[in-house]
């Protein structure tokens, strides 16, 4: 499978996430915010992190109307794989294609730290090859990241399974001392009605190589490889 | 066609936590102003354009509001429109 790593004004970890990628064998090709060009149907469209259009007004706010969001919605719409991290997130939940928002980190801090995940359902792609209860090492590098979202919209998440990650402690126990932001619920992650669009803030981008003190992130990666069947489209 | 400008406020929701606000309230407090029971952060955004009436401009800004200038997961907003006269 290839990657389209989207790179809008301010964007920063499209290097990152290339390498990232190619650590597990998937080839990708960078797309400026301007292109329109739809995406393979099989293509992985990764939105990174940074600070997109310096997070003028609202973190995300802006990049959504780039012309390359266009076909971010048609691919996701037709069930193709889009993973937004950490701003990618952010521009995902702006522009109505995950729930929710990202608001000030409840420290008032920017974190730039590990942090544990566990995974919390395992029926997505982006999930479904991540043994049960392991826990992987994330870190994050926000200072927006506190996810929010009302009280049924947050019922309604979890009761679909859609809540893809939490910020857990080394254990795997979901705690208050463990989440670095606020998010309601623990929730670091969440998925698409459709399951097949996953926001997050941790960079699993930042932790694909041992050189780097671990490798957790790349279990995505891999897990999205094992969904899809070589030469085969999710779902079709 | 007319001239307008709207001063618009965006604030978060009542039930919404504005740790900004927590902060700014400890440090009146630090300032000794110990009266301080509550300070809600928020932004004010002015727009001018130009619209055939105040109606059809408050119509525009309520529009631009809901669609970008307020994200209503979490802010309320409110505005009020007034015409610019030259000279």
């Amino acid at each position: 499978m290839r990657a389209a790593v989207l790179v809008f004004p301010g964007t920063w970890s499209d290097g990152d996430c290339v390498y990232a990628l190619s650590c597990v064998g998937i080839e990708s090709r960078r797309v400026w915010h301007r292109d329109a060009t739809p995406f393979d149907a099989d293509e992985l469209v990764v939105l990174p992190g940074g600070f997109s259009y310096g997070d003028y007004l609202r973190c995300g706010a802006i990049a959504r109307f780039s012309p390359v969001m266009d076909s971010v919605r048609r691919h996701a719409e037709a069930g193709g794989l889009v993973i937004g991290i950490c701003n990618g997130f952010q521009i995902l939940c702006e522009a109505g294609l995950l729930p929710g928002v990202l608001m000030r980190n409840d420290s008032l801090q920017f974190r730039c730290q590990p942090t544990h995940l566990v995974a919390a359902e395992h029926q997505s792609p982006f999930t479904r090859g991540i043994a049960r209860n392991r826990v992987l090492e994330v870190p994050i590098s926000h200072g927006e990241g506190n996810y929010f979202a009302d009280e049924a919209t947050l019922d309604a998440l979890e009761a679909a399974g859609r809540v893809a990650f939490r910020y857990c402690d080394h254990a795997g126990n979901v705690t208050p001392e463990a989440n670095p932001n606020g998010s309601l619920r623990n929730i670091a992650g969440v998925l698409s009605e459709g399951r097949n669009v996953l926001g997050m803030m941790p960079h699993p981008e930042r932790t694909c190589d041992p050189l780097l003190g671990g490798e957790d992130g790349n279990a995505i990666w891999l897990s999205i490889l094992s969904a899809v069947p070589l030469g085969g489209i999710m779902g079709a | 066609m007319p001239t307008f400008q709207a001063r618009i406020n965006v604030m978060l929701k009542p039930l919404v936590n504005d740790p900004q606000g927590l902060a700014v309230r400890d440090g009146l407090h630090t300032l000794g102003f110990e009266g301080v029971s509550t300070v809600r952060v928020g932004k004010r955004i002015e727009v001018t354009l130009e619209a055939s009436d105040a109606a059809a401009a408050e119509s525009a800004i309520r529009s631009m509001c809901e669609q970008l200038l307020a994200n209503p997961v979490i802010e309320d907003f409110r505005f009020e429109v007034g015409e610019v006269v030259a000279g």
